[in-house]
C-alpha cells in the first residue's frame, strides 16, 4: 500500500484555493466588492467618508439579525418573527427607560422579553411539533402587536435619565470612527463563527440540519438545541432593536417592518440553505452587506428606488443559481 | 459448543485464513456468553410480539437473526437495545443481570446498534459522523473546542481497522453505500463494544458493496465483538454468520450453526413449512 494511513487521515477533498473558489461566499464577496469598485469610478458620492460610513452602519442591523438567524436556518427551521421581535425589544427598552429606570434595567428587560419570546417559539416548535414557518408567523404578528400596546402606538422618544447613554451606545463611535452598530456587529459575527465551527452546539446544530432523526439515534439533545437555536435568533434580534433604538433616538412601531425578509435574503445569499446544515457566520455579514450595496447604489446612480425589489430579488436568485449549478456539475 | 462453532467455521468454502479464528474463536468460548435472554416474552396490549425467547450470544460470534416480517425480530433487538423492556425473561451481560431503561444505557454497557437507515449526516465529515453525539473536546471548562485532530486521526485509525477506503475529512454525501455502512460500523467501535446490533445492513446497497460489508462485519468478529445480524437475505447470513435463529409469530423455532442447517431449511423455518427444529 503505498498511502500511509497519516496521508489517509490528512487527505482533503479540496486544497484551501479550491474550497474558496466552491464556496458561495466567495462570489458573493467579489460581487461587493465589484459592486463598490464600479460605484467608486461612476459615481462621486459612493466613496466618500460619510457614505461608506452609512453603508456599514445599515448593514449592521440586518447583519446581528441575520447571524442569529443562520443558527436557525443550519438547524432546517425558518424564524418569520425576528422584525417583530427587534421592534417589541425596542419597544420594552424605550418605554422602560422612558418610565425612569437606568439604560441597565431597560436593556435587561429587552433582552428578557428577547428570550422569553425566543424559547416560547423554540418550545412549540421543539416538543409541540408545530412547524417553525407557523409558530413564528403567528409571533410576528403577536410581538408587534404587543409593542404597540406597549407603547400606546405612539413614537417615544424621551428615553429618561440615561437618555444620552443609549444614544451614545447605538450612536457613538468609540474605536478610530467607526459606528459602534459596526463593531458590535464584528464581535457577534466572531462568536457566532466560533461557536459553529469550534463548539460541540455548532456541530449539532449541522448535524440537526442534516439528519435530524440521525442526530436523535445517536444521542444529540435535539429539542433542547432547538429551543436554544430559537432563543439566539430573538436575542440577536433583541439586541439589533436596541443598538437601532440607540442609533435612531426614538423607536415606533413600524420599526422593522418587513425586516424578516431582509434577514432571510441576507442569509441565504451568503451561502445558508433553507433545507439545513449548511452556513456560515461570514456569509450571513457578506449578504447584508450586499443587500445593502445595492440598496445604497440605486439611490446615488439615480435610480427609481421602486426598482429596489427587483435587484435585491435577482441577487436572491443569482446566488441560488450559482449554487445550482455547481451542484449539477458535482452531479453529473 | 465451541466445537459446533468452531467445525461451523470450515462451512462451504471458508477461506484458510479461518483458522487463526477459530483459535481466537475458542479462547472467548471458555468465558461466560456475552449476552443471554432467558425466556424473555414481550406483548403489546393483547399482541404477544415475542413469546419465550431464550438465546445466548458469545463474543467474537456472528448470529444471523432471521424471520418474516411480524415474526418479533425487531421487537427483540429492541429490548436488546433499550428501546422498552421485556414483559417477562431476564437479561444477561457478561454473568449480570442486564437492566435497561433507554438506548444511552445499553450504549454504556457496550451494546451498540447500527441502525438500517444508519443514520448519517450527509453534510458532515466521516470523522464528524462517527463521533456525532461523542466528540472529542479539548482545553478547560467552558471553553473547551472540538478536537479534531484527534477526532480525524482516531477515525481514520478504525477505518484502517476497518480495512475500509473512506477517509475521515470526505462529506459522507459523496460516499458509496459500502462506505457509508463503514461510517456507521466505525461508531460502534469507538468504545468498547462488546455487541453490535446490526439492522438489515446490506437491504438497500449493490452486490459490490455487500461483499465489502460482510468484510467489515468479519473485522468487528475478529476483535471479539459479538455480531447479531437482522438480515431477509439468505446468502448474507450463510456466507458470514456463525449461527443462525429463526423466528417465527413470536417464538425462536430454530436455533443452529450454520454447517447444520441450510438455505432451504431456514427458508422451510421462516414460513412455517417446518415447525421447529
Amino acid at each position: 500500500m503505498a498511502v500511509t494511513l497519516d496521508q489517509t487521515i490528512a487527505h482533503k477533498q479540496h486544497t484551501l484555493l479550491s474550497k474558496v473558489f466552491a464556496s458561495q461566499t466567495f462570489w458573493v464577496v467579489i460581487a461587493v466588492i465589484l459592486a463598490c469598485l464600479f460605484l467608486s469610478v461612476a459615481t462621486d458620492s459612493f466613496a466618500t467618508t460619510k457614505n461608506l460610513y452609512n453603508i456599514t452602519r445599515n448593514v449592521t442591523f440586518v447583519a446581528i439579525v441575520a447571524l442569529g438567524m443562520t443558527f436557525v436556518i443550519i438547524t432546517g427551521g425558518i424564524d418569520l418573527s425576528v422584525g417583530s421581535v427587534l421592534c417589541l425589544c425596542s419597544m420594552v427598552l424605550a418605554v422602560t427607560m422612558h418610565a425612569g429606570y437606568g439604560i441597565e434595567i431597560g436593556i435587561g428587560a429587552a433582552i428578557a422579553t428577547a428570550l422569553i419570546i425566543g424559547a416560547f417559539n423554540g418550545v412549540l416548535i421543539a416538543y409541540l411539533g408545530f412547524p417553525p414557518f407557523v409558530v413564528t408567523l403567528g409571533m410576528l404578528s403577536i410581538a408587534r402587536s404587543l409593542a404597540m400596546v406597549a407603547s400606546n402606538n405612539t413614537v417615544v422618544f424621551q428615553f429618561g435619565p440615561d437618555h444620552d447613554k443609549l444614544l451614545a451606545l447605538g450612536g457613538g463611535a468609540w474605536v478610530f470612527g467607526i459606528a459602534n452598530p459596526v463593531l458590535y456587529m464584528i464581535v457577534l459575527a466572531m462568536i457566532t463563527g466560533f461557536v459553529l465551527r469550534w463548539t460541540k452546539f455548532g456541530r449539532h446544530i449541522f448535524a440537526i440540519g442534516g439528519n435530524e432523526h440521525a442526530a436523535t439515534l445517536t444521542g444529540v439533545p435535539v429539542r433542547q438545541i432547538k429551543v436554544v437555536v430559537y432563543m439566539i435568533s430573538a436575542l440577536a434580534a433583541g439586541l439589533a432593536g436596541i443598538i437601532q433604538t440607540g442609533w435612531l433616538g426614538a423607536v415606533t412601531t413600524n420599526l422593522g417592518n418587513g425586516m424578516e425578509l431582509q434577514v432571510i435574503a441576507a442569509t441565504v445569499i451568503g451561502g445558508a440553505n433553507l433545507a439545513g446544515g449548511m452556513g456560515t457566520a461570514f456569509g450571513a455579514v457578506v449578504g447584508a452587506a450586499l443587500i445593502e450595496v445595492i440598496r445604497n447604489s440605486l439611490g446615488l446612480l439615480g435610480i427609481n428606488a421602486f426598482w429596489q425589489g427587483v435587484f435585491i430579488g435577482g441577487a436572491i436568485l443569482l446566488a441560488v443559481l450559482f449554487d445550482r449549478i455547481r451542484n449539477f456539475r458535482r452531479n453529473d | 459448543m465451541g466445537k459446533i462453532a468452531a467445525s461451523g467455521r470450515n462451512w462451504g468454502e471458508r477461506k484458510a485464513a479461518a483458522e487463526p479464528q477459530a483459535a481466537k474463536q475458542g479462547e472467548a468460548r471458555r468465558l461466560v456468553a456475552v449476552l443471554e435472554l432467558t425466556n424473555i416474552s414481550k406483548h403489546f396490549g393483547a399482541i404477544q410480539a415475542v413469546n419465550d425467547v431464550s438465546l445466548s450470544i458469545d463474543a467474537g460470534q456472528v448470529v444471523g437473526l432471521m424471520g418474516d416480517n411480524g415474526a418479533g425480530k425487531s421487537t427483540l433487538v429492541k429490548m436488546i437495545a433499550g428501546n422498552f423492556p421485556p414483559s417477562h425473561g431476564t437479561m444477561q451481560m457478561d454473568g449480570k443481570e442486564l437492566i435497561l431503561h433507554k438506548p444511552v444505557e445499553a450504549r454504556q454497557h457496550g451494546i451498540e446498534i447500527v441502525h438500517q437507515d444508519l443514520a448519517l449526516c450527509n453534510n458532515l465529515t466521516a470523522a464528524a459522523n462517527v463521533y456525532l453525539g461523542r466528540e472529542l473536546r479539548r482545553g478547560l471548562g467552558p471553553l473547551r473546542i472540538l478536537d479534531y485532530a484527534a477526532m480525524y486521526k482516531r477515525a481514520g485509525q478504525i477505518f484502517a481497522e476497518l480495512k475500509s477506503e473512506t477517509r475521515p475529512r470526505d462529506l459522507v454525501k459523496q460516499m458509496s453505500g459500502g462506505q457509508r455502512q463503514a461510517v456507521a460500523i466505525a461508531r460502534t467501535m469507538l468504545s468498547q463494544a462488546k455487541i453490535v446490533l446490526m439492522d438489515e445492513p446490506t437491504a438497500a446497497i449493490s452486490v459490490r458493496q455487500v461483499a465489502e460489508v460482510l468484510n467489515l462485519i468479519r473485522h468487528l468478529r475478529d476483535q471479539g465483538i459479538a455480531v447479531v445480524l437482522i438480515s431477509h437475505r439468505m446468502p448474507d447470513v450463510f456466507d458470514v454468520a456463525d449461527r443462525v435463529i429463526v423466528m417465527r409469530r413470536g417464538r425462536k423455532v430454530a436455533d443452529k450453526t450454520i454447517a447444520s442447517s441450510s438455505p432451504e431449511e431456514v427458508t422451510g423455518l421462516i414460513t412455517g413449512a417446518i415447525e421447529q427444529v
